[in-house]
């Protein structure tokens, strides 16, 4: 762990704005323009290995001036290490595909296209994944709302498939009740002092 | 002679044709007599006489067999009912992967907006007659995704529903009453439609 980590400072420190350990995990803060040569000198180099790009993601932070955050989580196989590089984009940034080092990148940079609407340039294929076809939106930004705009239906006399704007029936119900777990006082082993007195005042 | 009417015969030897869907005859006296009366039947003449649309729904309600469309958890129990515990081989019920060769459609999980058109092809591309079973909370109404920007909410929106199934997910149990519920319905309709 403290090789691992000071090879890392050695090798990349200098193009870190931030390396922290956090919950016992290994987290890098990386500047936009700096992530691809970061990935690249950790998975050339043979000390660390990080040779697998497990997953490639992002989170929304709609409050702040820079509200994505592009989430790296890489795997060392040799180590026995994780490690999780972070950078920060803005709507409308553009980010450099990482599917020249990673090719695990092609799907997951597309997923994160689709759900967040951050372009990745160099993409061979930067089509949405999931979402339908000529879906508009990018659903897991959280000022998408959650029934979307469109719904389907099948059209009698069309004979097909529409969509139409979305109209709900039943209003969106919100229960918002206090948990019994939250609202329960479990009484302590060997406490009991003021359970007489709970009793008298229920 | 040739009719098996039941009011021809003794009261109480013989309740009903052996071919009436409404009340299926169990095992006894009963049932030995009407087969015993069918078997003279066709010995003496060498043919039987029913009702023709009596005789339709006794071998579509039969001969379910329903298409393969599992979208989600609830084609596990689907399976589950026609794996060898509930075995809906038995009902004559037999999986087929092509909509062409299908009678009944199992609509088995979430159905999304972006399958929603494949899903309305593969019922058109059913021949008459053809019945749907929606399966499970998501199909019949949305269920856990009502309000989700990309699931339908209720296959019912795409193709007409004959039976719903309710459940998350239905058990193997569930679907098999469900399919026995569609065999009454069949067996209720008339097959000749005069118009």
């Amino acid at each position: 762990m403290n090789d691992f980590h000071d090879r890392l400072t050695k090798l990349v420190g200098h193009q870190c704005q931030a390396i922290e350990m956090k919950g016992g995990e290994l987290v890098l803060h990386v500047a936009l323009a700096d992530i691809v040569s970061v990935l690249k000198a950790v998975r050339d180099d043979t000390e660390l290995a990080v040779t697998q790009l497990s997953d490639l993601t992002a989170v929304d932070f709609p409050e702040r001036p820079e509200r994505f955050d592009v989430v790296y989580q890489m795997l060392s196989v040799n180590n026995n290490m994780r490690l999780r590089i972070i950078t920060r984009a803005d709507e409308g940034d553009i980010v450099p595909s990482v599917i020249g080092l990673f090719r695990s990148a092609d799907w997951a940079e597309r997923e994160v296209w689709d759900m967040f609407g951050i372009y990745f340039s160099g993409h061979p294929d930067m089509r949405r994944l999931l979402t339908d076809y000529g879906f508009e939106g990018h659903p897991l930004r959280k000022d998408f709302p959650l029934t979307g705009y469109v719904e389907v239906r099948y059209s009698d006399t069309e004979r097909r498939v529409v969509y139409e704007p979305v109209h709900l029936n039943q209003e969106y119900r919100d229960f918002d009740f206090l948990s019994p777990w939250e609202g329960m006082q479990l009484p302590q082993v060997g406490d009991d002092s003021d359970t007489d007195e709970e009793q008298a005042g229920a | 002679m040739g009719i098996i009417d039941p009011s021809k015969h003794e009261p109480g030897a013989v309740s009903a044709t052996p071919l009436s869907a409404d009340m299926p005859i169990p095992p006894g006296p009963d049932q030995d007599a009407i087969l015993a009366a069918v078997g003279d039947e066709i010995a003496n003449r060498g043919f039987v006489i029913a009702k023709a649309d009596k005789l339709f729904n006794w071998a579509r309600s039969g001969s379910l067999w329903p298409m393969t469309f599992g979208l989600a958890c609830c084609a596990v129990e689907m399976m589950h009912s026609a794996a060898s515990r509930y075995d809906m081989d038995r009902y004559g019920m037999l999986f087929r992967p092509s909509p062409r060769q299908s009678d009944v459609m199992i609509v088995a999980g979430t159905l999304t907006n972006k399958m929603a058109p494949a899903l309305r092809r593969v019922y058109d591309q059913m021949p008459e007659p053809r019945w749907v079973l929606s399966m499970g909370s998501c199909a019949n109404g949305g269920g856990y995704y009502h309000y989700s920007y990309a699931v339908v909410r209720g296959c019912d929106r795409i193709v007409p529903v004959d039976v719903y199934v309710p459940g998350c997910p239905p058990t193997a149990e569930a679907l098999i009453y469900g399919l026995l519920q569609l065999q009454k319905k069949i067996r209720r309709t008339a097959t000749i439609a005069r118009t």
